[in-house]
């Protein structure tokens, strides 16, 4: 995925150079107010050591061997600001020193790779493992995840960054000037390369490593996993305040988008492949369906498995519009409140069945492992 | 070949080529002698007029100028054959081909049996993107091997890159070399202690196990690093000592660059 000088536009290579300098910019200064003196070593060394990860050949299944980035794992132990500033001079040392990847697309390089694979990385990585303890299985899958979908972000840019070239760089008899193919091309060839062998690779990296550091040494894992237990330590006891002050956001973005609800009504018509079986002998109904399939007409009566299913279930409230509710918008709100409750009702019950079976464990506090190097 | 000696496989290219510019940069010839930030400008102005040039002889001038610089450097022929132009054609060559065939435009030829059409357009853009990522490759070459690199990124100050950076990324090369040479004798102590072959799943455990010690050590390594600056009275500022001296042949090679660089410019767009 490391592109070569001539394959981008000098026009794009700088559009991409400026979108890199405000991210390398914030990460300097954060991990200046966090490393202090330290920063130098951290990160010559780290860098270093991401340059060599790439050299790793990985068994792969099914017999093939591949190479990783290994951006998940540098961003799971270092954290994302600094696994940007490493990568990116992982990759600055390949152009200059080893002629991987060019000179001018240095700037697009550590954009897809160091910019958007440690952000795609740390997302995806902290959203799935959320809070499981340090040794949880569910950390190796968050891991692994987070590489598989870190690279293919990455080779996703690198395919749109490929693909705009023939769109807006062509010689006067029309010819590409830049990366020929266009978005058709360029993304189904790059992402089918990543989405099998490279993520695959990148896969078994990162969740390999992470699975290795829970029984090795742990502490690496801590960085990005606050409010996580060791695994074989206690769980917290729940206080209220620090649980609601946790969730608070999204209770409040469950309560706007409640009160939004009623914006629904202003669509009209019903939405594609929700008809009723009444709807195909209803004239005005015939004529929604056949406008809303590029013209083509509904069959004369409704397909007689949806005749026959559609009646096996009447729901209490159709439409979103209970009957003793004669304000569409009041029977929206008062139909959004009854699903989320019922939904918050189930995971009530499902958590409190689940936690009578663990018992109460005791917060452990974060740690930078980067001090005790 | 299993993935141990893969693994090592590149370590020791890595190794080899790091070690051959080196002895490459210290040669007789014309880029040898100049100052790196003569170099490193001159380079990559003619890299960016490759990269903006529309047309196919503006690059052609420029490669020429590339290879006539690698014979005036003493930088062997079979290095810049094996190491770019073959290497290229094998990747570039491979990513351009179809591009005649799905490029749409004025059709020239029909492919005999397949009947598929090929367009002038296609021709044109193939011959577009081989021409300047070759002609990009050997440039950049030829700035690798012949400088050593502790003067290129000496010389990337007079671009603007901080100090702080260059410092590190003198400390990132100098620990490449060093961590080389910690996995390159973590995967030869396993390949010694292997016999018989690996199931599947151990060979991927054994492979990221390796990568999980690699970057313990790298923890560990950066740690002691800190602590030796410490003692060395290291106290957060860093310093750069600018000893390059320019002479006649610094400044008329700037010349010729500037003048070939804008005469890519001007005839290339």
């Amino acid at each position: 995925m490391h592109i070569p000088d001539g394959y981008l536009s000098p026009a794009t290579c700088a559009v991409l150079y400026a979108s890199s300098a405000p991210f390398w910019y914030v990460a300097l200064r954060r991990l200046k107010r966090w490393l202090s003196t330290r920063l130098i070593p951290l990160l010559s060394v780290f860098a270093a050591f991401s340059f060599l990860v790439m050299m790793i050949n990985l068994p792969l299944p099914g017999g093939t061997t591949g190479h990783a980035l290994g951006v998940a794992i540098a961003t799971i132990v270092l954290g994302p600001w600094a696994s940007i500033l490493a990568l990116s001079i992982a990759l600055l040392i390949q152009a200059l020193f080893f002629g991987d990847g060019g000179i001018t697309t240095l700037g697009a390089n550590c954009f897809n790779m160091a910019i958007v694979g440690s952000l795609v990385a740390y997302f995806v990585y902290r959203l799935l493992a959320g809070r499981a303890a340090i040794t949880s299985s569910r950390r190796i899958v968050a891991a692994a995840l987070a590489g598989y979908t870190a690279i293919n972000a990455s080779a996703f840019c690198a395919a749109v960054e490929f693909g705009i070239q023939p769109l807006l760089f062509k010689d006067a008899s029309g010819a590409p000037l830049y990366a020929p193919y266009p978005l058709s091309i360029a993304i189904p060839a790059m992402m089918i390369g990543h989405l099998s062998f490279a993520g695959l690779a990148e896969m078994v990296l990162s969740g390999g490593v992470v699975a290795y550091f829970q029984r090795a040494n742990p502490s690496l894992l801590e960085l990005t996993a606050p409010g996580a237990t060791r695994g074989d330590e206690k769980p917290p006891h729940r206080v209220s305040q620090g649980a609601w002050s946790a969730v608070r956001p999204l209770w409040i973005a469950l309560g706007l988008l409640l009160a939004l609800t009623p914006l629904g009504i202003l669509a009209g018509g019903a939405a594609w492949g929700e008809w009723r079986a009444r709807d195909f002998s209803q004239a005005a109904a015939r004529r929604r369906i056949a406008a809303a399939s590029r013209n083509l007409a509904p069959p004369p009566q409704a397909p007689q498995g949806l005749e026959r299913l559609y009646s096996v279930w009447t729901a209490p409230f159709p439409q979103y519009a209970p009957a003793f509710v004669r304000r569409p918008a009041l029977g929206y709100l008062l139909s959004a409140m009854f699903g989320s409750g019922i939904i918050i009702l189930i995971f009530l019950i499902v958590s409190s069945l689940f936690a009578r079976g663990r018992g109460p464990r005791e917060a452990d506090s974060m740690k930078s492992h980067t001090g005790e190097g | 070949m299993n993935f141990v000696e893969r693994t090592l496989s590149s370590l020791v290219n890595a190794m080899e080529r790091a070690l051959y510019a080196e002895e490459l940069a210290k040669s007789d010839g014309l880029l040898q002698r100049l100052d790196p930030r003569v170099k490193v400008i001159g380079i990559l102005t003619l890299v960016v007029a490759s990269a903006v040039a529309h047309r196919l002889w503006v690059m052609g001038v420029i490669f020429a100028v590339a290879v006539t610089l690698a014979v005036m450097s003493r930088v062997p022929f079979g290095i810049l054959a094996k190491r770019v132009w073959v290497a290229i054609l094998m990747f570039t060559g491979v990513i351009a081909l179809p591009a005649p065939f799905l490029v749409p435009g004025r059709e020239v030829w029909r492919l005999p049996g397949l009947d598929w059409p090929v367009t002038a357009q296609g021709l044109a853009s193939a011959c577009y993107l081989v021409a300047r990522v070759e002609t990009a490759a050997t440039l950049s070459v030829l700035l690798i091997l012949c400088t050593p690199w502790s003067h290129v990124l000496k010389a990337l100050r007079v671009l603007g890159v901080p100090v702080v950076f260059v410092v590190t990324l003198g400390m990132t090369y100098r620990y490449i070399l060093l961590l080389l040479q910690t996995a390159h004798d973590m995967f030869e102590s396993r390949r010694s202690r292997m016999v018989g072959k690996l199931e599947g799943p151990e060979r991927r455990r054994v492979a990221a196990s390796s990568a999980g010690v690699l970057m313990s050590k790298t923890l560990q390594l950066s740690g002691d690093v800190y602590s030796a600056m410490l003692s060395r009275g290291f106290r957060g500022e860093v310093y750069v000592l600018d000893d390059f001296q320019t002479s006649k042949i610094d400044w008329i090679m700037l010349a010729v660059f500037v003048v070939l660089a804008s005469g890519g410019f001007y005839f290339g767009l």
